[in-house]
């Protein structure tokens, strides 16, 4: 059962090139902090443009799973389906 | 060193960092941007060993803080793996961004950074990698430090030339913290300074907006402070103040810079006051003191009609023998001056606004 992290193009080149990371999820469901943290397990700078040291997700970075926002549900506590689609978004704030 | 070495000039903006080389000082090529949409917030020419090593701390409003180093001048850009500056576990905190980095003047190796939220950091590897100074952190005036318009950071870090376990810091609010046993502990300096405020106690034990502080070249123990309304002078290496505004325009600026090379020599830019963020008479300029604060002189000559001014850390120097001063504003231009601030011309302009700007001479 494979969770698809799928990244904006900003961040791509930190992950070589790709456009998506599959996670498998062997127990089913995991919070999404789990699988931020094994998409991210081989691209360190990667997993700090996303989240800070608290492992928190940066204030204007919005990850949606499933179409949700996490942010607006249980932050990196929200659950994530073993066949879910969690997308990294730059949220659409700068001046 | 030779009147004909390169120098090289960082300007940090909050849309990114740019580089200008000049080998006469009048004309400059620019190279950038470098970290484009990135807040560039502070710059280390680190000139202690061949090659030079560029320092830079920056934060993007998406993905964060970095720093980042390059030992070729720009050409390609290192970043820790693991982040060079990471708040430990047991903080619970997250860096915002790098503020100041500073070279240590006994240890080639070390460099000092000073970051939002308040920390004093220490490097042995050149930067690479940061550990947080638990004094500062630990101090138990720290849940009652203020956070300034721009957040609240170490923003001056001073170490002392003449004893490696001496240092200043300075932060707004907050103001002046003394160390002399190497950062194991910290005290405030900042008697003598005002603090209007604060209506319940102006003359409090800390607390003060201390805006810079600079370090005289000549006499170790000598600095000078541009607070939020008052400029001082100590004597006594950081500890106590007096006032050295008499002769300004106005007691109000963000920056102050030493002279390089002449003890008892400073530059201030003054703003027309808190409530009014432009220069003295729309004109944008400089004052110098050539005799520790006594006297002022304003300096103009080459520089605009203006209503932009001149933030914190956008003034520095380079390492000529007639030192070259460069200032740049929040409308995005750059001046340069050779001449110890009695004239300017124009190095760069239509940047972003400028937040830092440091200066190296290359071999």
């Amino acid at each position: 059962m494979t969770v698809r992290v799928v990244l904006p193009g900003l961040l791509r080149d930190l992950a070589d090139g790709a456009a998506e990371l599959p996670v498998e999820l062997d127990g089913g469901a995991a919070p999404l902090s789990t699988v931020l943290d094994r998409a991210f397990e081989p691209w360190p700078v990667l997993a700090r443009r996303v989240r800070d040291e608290r492992g928190e997700i940066r204030r204007h970075v919005n990850v949606f799973v499933d179409g949700e926002d996490a942010k607006r549900a249980e932050g990196v506590d929200t659950e994530v389906g073993a066949t879910s689609t969690v997308h990294v978004i730059n949220a659409v704030s700068g001046g | 060193m030779s009147p004909m070495s390169e120098t090289i000039v960082g300007i940090g903006t909050r849309k990114g960092l740019w580089l200008a080389r000049s080998k006469d000082r009048q004309e400059w090529s620019l190279d950038g941007p470098h970290f484009l949409m990135s807040e560039v917030l502070s710059l280390l020419f680190d000139t202690r060993t061949d090659p030079t090593r560029l320092l830079v701390g920056f934060r993007s409003s998406h993905w964060g803080p970095s720093l980042q180093h390059t030992d070729d001048l720009g050409a390609t850009w290192v970043e820790h793996p693991e982040g060079s500056i990471q708040f430990p576990a047991d903080t619970d905190t997250a860096l915002k961004a790098t503020w100041q980095l500073v070279a240590d003047p006994h240890d080639p190796n070390v460099v000092w950074a000073g970051t939002e939220p308040q920390g004093l950091w220490r490097s042995a590897d050149r930067g690479e990698t940061f550990e947080l100074n638990r004094g500062l952190w630990d101090h138990p005036h720290r849940p009652e430090w203020g956070e300034g318009f721009g957040g609240g950071a170490i923003h001056t870090v001073l170490p002392s030339p003449a004893d490696p376990d001496s240092m200043l810091v300075a932060m707004s609010t907050g103001g002046v913290y003394n160390t002399t046993d190497g950062g194991q502990s910290w005290s405030p300096g900042n008697t003598g300074i005002h603090a209007y405020f604060m209506p319940h106690d102006e003359w409090p034990e800390f607390g003060q907006c201390v805006h810079k502080v600079a370090r005289d070249s000549a006499t170790p123990t000598r600095l000078y402070a541009q607070n939020h309304k008052g400029v001082y002078r100590s004597d006594d290496n950081g500890v106590t103040w007096t006032s050295i505004e008499a002769g300004l325009p106005t007691n109000f600026g963000m920056t102050a810079v030493a002279h390089p090379r002449r003890g008892d020599s400073v530059w201030l830019v003054p703003i027309a006051s808190d409530g009014e963020r432009i220069p003295p008479d729309a004109q944008l300029q400089l004052a110098r003191s050539d005799d520790a604060g006594a006297t002022w002189r304003a300096l103009t000559t080459g520089l605009p009609h203006s209503w932009t001014n001149v933030l914190r850390d956008a003034a520095g120097t380079d390492t000529h023998d007639q030192p070259g001063l460069y200032v740049g504003t929040r409308n995005g231009e750059v001046y340069a001056s050779t001449d110890d601030g009695e004239s300017f011309s124009l190095v760069a302009s239509q940047l972003p606004d400028v937040l830092v700007v440091r200066a190296g001479t290359l071999p």
